[in-house]
């Protein structure tokens, strides 16, 4: 075995996590979603970190988990918010500009 | 020269499927709690992949933070927001479906055909070197001085998303909180004074005093705003005739 097999398995799971942005319709489910596109891509930058013999990619995918903690505080309180004022977690349902 | 032991590809072609079975799960399930414990497990797989890869720190922050911290976050705004329609698995946009699968194919078989076809020019170094002097004691060198001014950023943006979500969570009252004067003051010139003193309590005295059952009026009636409305409306309400006494034993024995 060597090391692109976990560069195969990021591709992968980072393509479901797209699939299901498009496809599910839960603003949670959706979010959780791009967390693992995040953390297929944490995976392709702690492999090449350990291919090329550097720690500078695992230092760049520690910076990646940091943003993704503030992004899932900002993003679920947004989700919160609409639910308080919509009464719904749909995305489809918040579509105010369309109509 | 990284050379890739066997217990090591062993482990990843046990986990690896595994991880893309509970992925695939993630978006087929229909409750959205069941798509985050698949999700944490994903992610309990991945922090494994990352010790493997010799990324110890890593794989320690990716379980504090991502199935520790994050995934609770997940599963307890999913518990206040609960479950609505929002979980059917019915396609809204007509034609979505086909599509969405047809170009996830399309990028992933680019993806993968890139990386089968890609050559990086060397062989896998491996990080024994790297990690020579430990792995947490070399990120921390480089962690304070090469990249020592976006640690310092990403501070600042941690601060910013506290103070953005207490923001977004912050509720503005439309209308003043009414006063406990207020309230006395609208009871006594409300309709009636039947409910001057407080509305009556539920519960049939002696025999059932549970909040689902009203109380009785003196006439033997029940009286339903002894009962909260969400019991109510959730159709819990018990029936209080059931707890009357069917008769009353009247007669005395004399005691010697």
């Amino acid at each position: 075995m060597n090391p692109y097999n976990y560069l195969y398995l990021s591709a992968l799971l980072f393509t479901i996590g797209a699939v299901g942005v498009v496809v599910r319709r839960n603003a949670i489910v959706v979010f959780m979603c791009i967390e693992l596109m995040l953390n297929a891509a944490n995976l392709t930058l702690v492999t090449f970190s350990r291919i090329n013999g550097t720690l500078d990619g695992q230092v760049i995918a520690f910076f990646t988990m940091v943003v993704a903690a503030c992004e899932v505080v900002v993003g679920l309180a947004i989700i919160v918010a609409i639910y308080r004022s919509r009464r719904s977690a749909s995305v489809d349902d918040a579509s105010l500009l369309k109509r | 020269m990284l050379t890739i032991q066997t217990p090591e590809a062993i482990m990843f072609w046990v986990l690896a499927p595994l991880s893309v079975v509970a992925a695939l799960g993630m978006l087929l399930v229909k409750k959205a709690v069941h798509s985050a414990l698949l999700l944490a497990w994903v992610m309990i797989t991945l922090a494994i992949f990352y010790i493997a890869q010799d990324a110890l720190f890593l794989g320690i922050v990716q379980i504090v933070v991502y199935t520790g911290a994050v995934m609770m976050l997940f599963l307890f705004i999913l518990m206040l927001v609960g479950v609505d329609a929002s979980d059917s698995l019915t396609e809204t946009i007509p034609g979505l479906r086909p599509i969405a699968i047809t170009a996830a194919i399309g990028f992933g078989g680019l993806l993968v055909s890139l990386i089968g076809r890609a050559t990086l020019g060397h062989d896998a170094y491996g990080l024994t070197q790297a990690n020579s002097e430990g792995n947490v004691e070399a990120l921390a060198q480089l962690l304070f001085s090469t990249y020592v001014f976006p640690f310092e950023v990403v501070s600042a943006l941690l601060i910013t998303a506290a103070l953005g979500a207490m923001v977004l969570a912050h509720h503005q009252r439309a209308v003043p909180r009414v006063t406990q004067r207020e309230q006395a003051i609208a009871r006594f010139r409300g309709k009636s004074l039947g409910s001057a003193a407080g509305l009556p309590n539920p519960g049939v005295f002696a025999r059932h005093n549970a909040v689902d059952v009203p109380a009785l009026l003196p006439d033997g009636s029940a009286a339903p705003n002894s009962i909260s409305a969400t019991l109510k409306a959730r159709g819990d309400m018990l029936d209080s005739t059931q707890f009357e006494l069917s008769e009353v034993d009247n007669t005395v024995t004399e005691e010697k």
